[in-house]
């Protein structure tokens, strides 16, 4: 499978990655090669295995219901650039 | 044409846990921002979700009471978007393996029975809260909310009308608040309605391009905004235009519905596996265990109020609408030995009336069962008549007296002694000889009158059913 470059610039912005324009054609050319192998491993017949959600393999562990964490808003909020009432303050995202 | 709606719901029902799903962070409504959003809700290097057991079982508790198959293995994965109120960049959420798969419910909408298919539910952890108004054209976020474990019930598309996906609603928050796990209030945001709505013309097989409509908050707006849905789909497509796969918002104010404007690159979300969450198994024992503590459910329940008590349909409906009304009246029936209808009389009629008109929920009720119980204790052994035991109620909302108490204090109690009566009752025949003729020459209706001058005389404290009897006596 071919990625054009106009995919690469698609998946760059869902990423939110600056990615420069003279890297594109090798980037497309890089991942298009992942693709070629991934479809290569799709020739195998896995009509008995079980898909792998985790390469470890173990179950996963759970925690009692339990509030365990105390507030920390000053110190997580001293590293924010803009706070305002307790609220962290970011660019206006609808109009 | 015949045209056909074809609607399917998904309702993120917010989990009553203490802690979040992935963290020890709080869960409490209404907290300062931002003072509940420890490191792990804010997304920070390094840390690691560990999934709450609570969530599991109140998901797999939910997915026996549907009767649909509880996954032994699911899988947790990451929604990729940006935004804001969801700082690691992506939601975990189950994507190919929810935790519990196909079930159903069954409705009743306006007297007709039907079996609406669930087609899975599965975990996921909540966003946070923007704030968009007045931050000197800033937007402000709030974390607290981040990490609240949701439970996202996906329906089939088989609801047929607004009145069917308003009666399928209804009866999971029902349920969800039955079981515990959900506190179902929509104020709060706890259970949010989003509503796939498509129309087709009548007898066609496939289904029509669908609109999604987004975070309906109360049952009376789901109604409207689906009609309303519908009727802008039917008008699109025979003026000759086409109905647009798109999310839409519910306006209440204009009631309608309109476009949210549809983001570059919708439902992009790159769904993958979490490497930071091991696949969640679901043994046969945890499932034995979580069915130990299922409740009975509401369709059980009613059955059982008219089997047992004898109740009428509407009763029985009022008083299974939640768990906590059942459980006080039944602790009423018991402990008044008070007749079970009129037990019920007094729970759906005058304790539901004055809790609506207080605003108040069953829970908060300044009249304990108890109390009540005592009231009703006092008309099953003739001290009052139900007349009275009204007064009683009123005076017994308004403070922390007991029903005997206040019977007491205002010489309430009904007069049983039959000379008293009779002598009144001959006064009265006395008084109106008019009445008695008109009586004798067979108006019937002048009997009520008769009552009324003795029960009034009497202040209301005349035994009714005594009075009635020697009234008849006497005006034979």
């Amino acid at each position: 499978m071919s990625l054009t470059t106009d995919d690469v610039k698609k998946i760059a912005h869902l990423a939110r990655l600056g990615i420069d324009e003279s890297d594109i054609e090798s980037y497309a050319r890089d991942l298009s090669g992942m693709l070629d192998l991934m479809a290569q491993m799709s020739e195998l017949n896995t009509d008995n295995v079980i898909p792998m959600a985790h390469p470890m393999d173990q179950v996963q562990r759970l925690r009692p219901d339990i509030v365990t964490e105390q507030d920390n808003r000053e110190q997580f909020q001293s590293i924010a650039p803009q706070v305002e009432a307790g609220l962290y303050l970011v660019p206006k995202v609808i109009e | 044409m015949e045209w056909e709606a074809v609607i399917g719901l998904e309702i993120h029902t917010q989990l009553a846990t203490k802690s979040k799903i992935f963290s020890g962070a709080s869960t409490a409504y209404g907290a300062e921002p931002n003072t509940q959003a420890c490191a792990v809700d804010l997304g920070l290097p390094g840390v690691l979700p560990v999934l709450n057991q609570e969530a599991v079982r109140m998901a797999v508790l939910f997915g026996l009471a549907i009767e649909a198959e509880i996954a032994p293995y699911s899988v947790f994965a990451r929604k990729n978007y940006f935004y804001p109120d969801l700082p690691k960049g992506y939601q975990i959420s189950q994507f190919e393996l929810p935790i519990v798969g196909l079930g159903h419910l069954d409705i009743d909408a306006d007297g007709v029975k039907k079996r609406i298919g669930i087609t899975r539910a599965h975990l996921e952890e909540d966003a946070g809260k923007s704030l968009h108004e007045d931050f000197h054209g800033l937007t402000g976020i709030d974390l607290n909310r981040a990490g609240t474990p949701l439970l996202e019930i996906v329906s089939e598309p088989d609801m047929r009308s607004a009145k069917e996906a308003v009666a399928y609603m209804r009866k999971l928050h029902e349920l969800v608040r039955y079981l515990g796990i959900c506190d179902g209030n929509m104020q709060e945001g706890s259970f949010r309605c989003d509503a796939n709505v498509s129309v087709r013309p009548k007898g066609q097989q496939a289904f029509g391009t669908r609109a999604e409509i987004k975070n309906i908050n109360s049952f009376k707006f789901v109604e409207k905004a689906i009609n309303y849905e519908i009727e802008r789909q039917i008008d699109l497509i025979e003026s000759g235009g086409a109905v647009i796969q798109e999310t839409r918002l519910y306006d209440s104010v204009k009631d309608q519905t309109r476009s949210m404007r549809s983001k570059e690159e919708a439902n992009d979300y790159r769904y993958f596996p979490d490497p930071d969450l091991l696949p969640v198994v679901v043994d046969e024992a945890f499932k034995a265990q979580v069915k130990t503590t299922m409740p009975e459910l509401p369709d059980a329940k009613k059955q059982r109020f008219k089997d047992q008590y004898g109740l009428d349909e509407e009763s029985t409906t009022i008083l299974t609408s939640s768990r906590q009304l059942a459980d006080y009246f039944e602790i009423v029936v018991k402990e008044s030995a008070c007749e079970a209808k009129i037990c019920a009389n007094w729970v759906t009629g005058d304790l539901l009336a004055a809790l609506n008109r207080a605003g108040l929920e069953i829970s908060d009720s300044p009249v304990s069962h108890e109390r009540l119980a005592g009231l009703l204790a006092r008309i099953s052994d003739n001290t009052i008549s139900g007349k009275i035991a009204k007064q009683v109620f009123e005076e017994m909302w308004r403070g922390t007296a007991s029903a005997d108490e206040i019977i007491e204090a205002k010489g309430l109690k009904q007069i049983t002694d039959t000379g008293a009566i009779e002598a009144i009752i001959d006064k009265i025949i006395a008084d109106n000889p008019g009445q008695v003729e008109q009586y004798r020459s067979g108006k019937d209706k002048v009997f009520g009158f008769f009552v009324g001058q003795v029960m009034k005389a009497m202040q209301g404290k005349a035994n009714p059913g005594e009075v009635n009897k020697m009234l008849k006596d006497k005006l034979k």
